[in-house]
């Protein structure tokens, strides 16, 4: 287990690894609420991951795509199913089950919209060869953009998400299991699975990963590049769709800024597993989910934001390269 | 007529105050390439010191929680407020001692990093504003925070203040303007041109950025003290990052970046396009569509026009 070879082998996150270990042996229970959190945003740091690691830039825009995505998947139910709220939820779950019919063609939509933003905005940056910080910049206009509609169509307030409320699950050591987190959790770490899949065992991931190790030498080879960044923005809005989907399903009330506000967490996970990582990716997510939860145990819980900037600054000033990464080679 | 007049006086006095945040991201970005979308986090730090730092300490009828201030504006001589360059001082200095370790820790790294800390440090910052009130009064914010040179009666006191703003512009973009063509910009230039030939020609790419950093940091702070004693009123909510991030930026991309003047004149066009938007008639009006519109504008300058209306030379 490489992995693990390599926590026991730098000291420093030996320590901190032994310091989450020991507090969340105090307080369990917020250790499996971190898992089950840290499992969402590990599902949209995957995205983000694959973005950043392929297009070479951070994609300011994907916190506006969760957040798009959550409200067209609404729009969608409101709108093809008017009388959902008579019916009644699915087992112990608080969602219906239109919702999860309406959730596939959400994503899709969004997956499509990325392909189309690509088209439209980053194919012209890439062509002259921008910088990837113009590049970022670009995508900062277009989260910004994006909220504003989002504001302009659904107002600035915040919107319920139609839910019944359940029992949560009673377990030992006074865990307490929401059913819809246990949901969104399992489904997180199949769609997780589902592209490590892809990655790393179909012609496809081949493909994206030569792209984003050498793109000249994968065009040499005969890889349509421009048609495997297409694919890398479809992949990447299908994974930001679907935890912006989770996590408005579990938190019940969405707002046009929580995708933003998730940017920080998001960034801190990518950067933990390391750029590009899917596996990273999902290590790292789970990581800042687990840290951020067990921190509410000591400290004010509206500090979270500023417990996951922490660990970004840590993480930076310890491994810039991300815990998976090598300590000697630099970006 | 004379509330249009007055009207015009606050549109200018805050155009001069965003003039001075664009000339301050102007040398993060537009100089030194340094992609800050925090912008807001000096903007916050300028504000609170320079309201904490001029306010007298309140009693408690006046403010539950917070319960202390710099009192500096008791503080004058020869009956002249020298007080209140001395809290544009102090604010851009605190500015710049946060800016340094941040810059420290990221600026070997990617360039991205740099956004992602300063992002972070922003939502941050404006969390520990909100949730402890002893030391700004939380969420209820500050107010009755001390006039500058306050010499004529309340009700004209807009023009006094209009000057005050135009003359600290005009300091900060010769400052800014000295500092950026000077040799220590010329290397900030070639920084942003290409950083190794800088490094091949013996610079210390790594001091050189730092120092941009802080620069820039202590000018937004300036910027963040100006709005306060215009305003007079801050709390939390004033540093979301619309108004204090992503507007500038857009300034910023209109103006042209890398060209001080073009910063002020963007500065001065989109908060013109951004005020006098409101009076469109029907659903034109609402503030959400100019959210969209400051992010196509983003956009579409990076897209046609990367350097802006008034290119650099």
């Amino acid at each position: 287990m490489k992995y693990i070879d390599l926590i026991f082998e730098n000291k420093t996150i030996f320590v901190l690894f032994w310091i989450i270990l020991l507090l969340s042996l105090l307080k369990p229970w917020l250790f499996v609420n971190g898992i089950l959190i840290g499992s969402l945003y590990a599902l949209g740091s995957i995205g983000l991951s694959l973005i950043y690691g392929n297009l070479k830039f951070a994609n300011m825009a994907h916190g506006d795509f969760m957040t798009l995505s959550s409200y067209v998947a609404l729009a969608l139910l409101l709108f093809f199913f008017p009388n959902s709220d008579q019916s009644g939820s699915v087992g112990p779950f608080t969602f219906k089950y239109e919702l999860l019919i309406v959730i596939p063609f959400t994503v899709v939509f969004i997956g499509f919209l990325a392909v189309l933003f690509d088209k439209l905005i980053y194919k012209k940056l890439r062509d002259f060869g921008a910088a990837p910080a113009a590049i970022a910049l670009t995508s900062l206009g277009l989260a910004v953009g994006l909220r504003g509609l989002i504001q302009f169509i659904w107002g600035t307030d915040s919107t319920r998400f139609p839910r019944e409320s359940k029992l949560f699950w009673d377990l030992p050591f006074k865990i307490k299991i929401p059913p819809d987190m246990f949901f969104c959790a399992i489904v997180a770490f199949i769609i997780a699975l589902t592209f490590y899949f892809i990655l790393f065992k179909t012609k496809l991931g081949k493909a994206i990963r030569a792209t984003s190790d050498n793109p000249d030498l994968a065009r040499i080879t005969g890889i349509n590049t421009e048609r495997i960044i297409l694919y890398i923005w479809f992949i990447g809005g299908v994974l930001a769709a679907t935890s912006g989907i989770l996590i408005s399903m579990q938190q019940a009330i969405i707002t046009p800024v929580m995708g933003w506000k998730i940017l920080i967490p998001l960034f801190a996970a990518v950067i933990v597993g390391g750029i590009g990582n899917p596996i990273g990716a999902l290590m790292g997510g789970l990581l800042i989910g687990i840290t951020g939860e067990i921190a509410t145990g000591w400290i004010n819980p509206s500090y979270k934001p500023a417990v996951y900037f922490l660990v970004l600054l840590i993480i930076l000033l310890l491994r810039p390269n991300g815990i998976l990464g090598s300590k000697g080679r630099q970006f | 007529m004379d509330s249009i007049l007055y009207f015009l006086i606050g549109f200018l006095i805050m155009s001069g105050i965003y003039s001075v945040f664009s000339v301050g991201l102007n040398i993060h970005w537009g100089h030194t390439g340094l992609f800050n979308i925090g912008i807001a986090s000096f903007f916050l730090l300028g504000s609170y010191t320079a309201a904490i730092i001029s306010s007298p300490s309140p009693n408690i009828e006046k403010y539950e929680e917070y319960l202390w201030g710099g009192n500096l504006s008791q503080l004058s001589i020869l009956g002249i407020d020298f007080w209140f360059p001395l809290v544009l001082i102090l604010s851009a200095l605190v500015c710049i001692l946060v800016a340094i370790p941040l810059a420290l820790i990221t600026i070997r790294l990617k360039e991205d990093y740099l956004a992602l800390v300063t992002l972070g440090l922003a939502e941050t910052l404006r969390i520990i504003f909100v949730n402890e009130s002893w030391l700004a009064n939380g969420t209820r914010g500050l107010y009755s925070i001390p006039r500058p040179f306050d010499l004529i009666d309340r009700g004209n006191y807009d023009y006094i203040y209009f000057v005050i703003v135009m003359i600290t512009l005009a300091l900060v973009y010769i400052i800014a303007q000295r500092a950026t063509n000077s040799p220590w910009g010329r290397v900030l230039r070639g920084i942003k041109d290409n950083e190794n030939t800088m490094i091949s020609s013996g610079k210390n790419v790594l001091r050189f950025k730092v120092e941009a950093f802080a620069f820039g940091a202590g000018i937004m702070g300036v910027g963040g003290a100006l709005f306060t004693h215009g305003k007079r009123f801050i709390d939390p909510i004033t540093f979301e990052p619309m108004l204090a991030t992503f507007i500038i930026w857009s300034m910023l991309m209109v103006g042209g970046s890398g060209n001080n003047r073009g910063a002020v004149f963007g500065a001065f066009l989109m908060w013109g396009i951004w005020t006098f938007t409101q009076f469109l008639p029907g659903f034109l009006s609402d503030a959400n569509l100019r959210f969209v519109f400051v992010g196509l504008i983003i956009i579409l300058f990076q897209l046609y026009k990367p350097n802006g209306v008034i290119p650099a030379k």
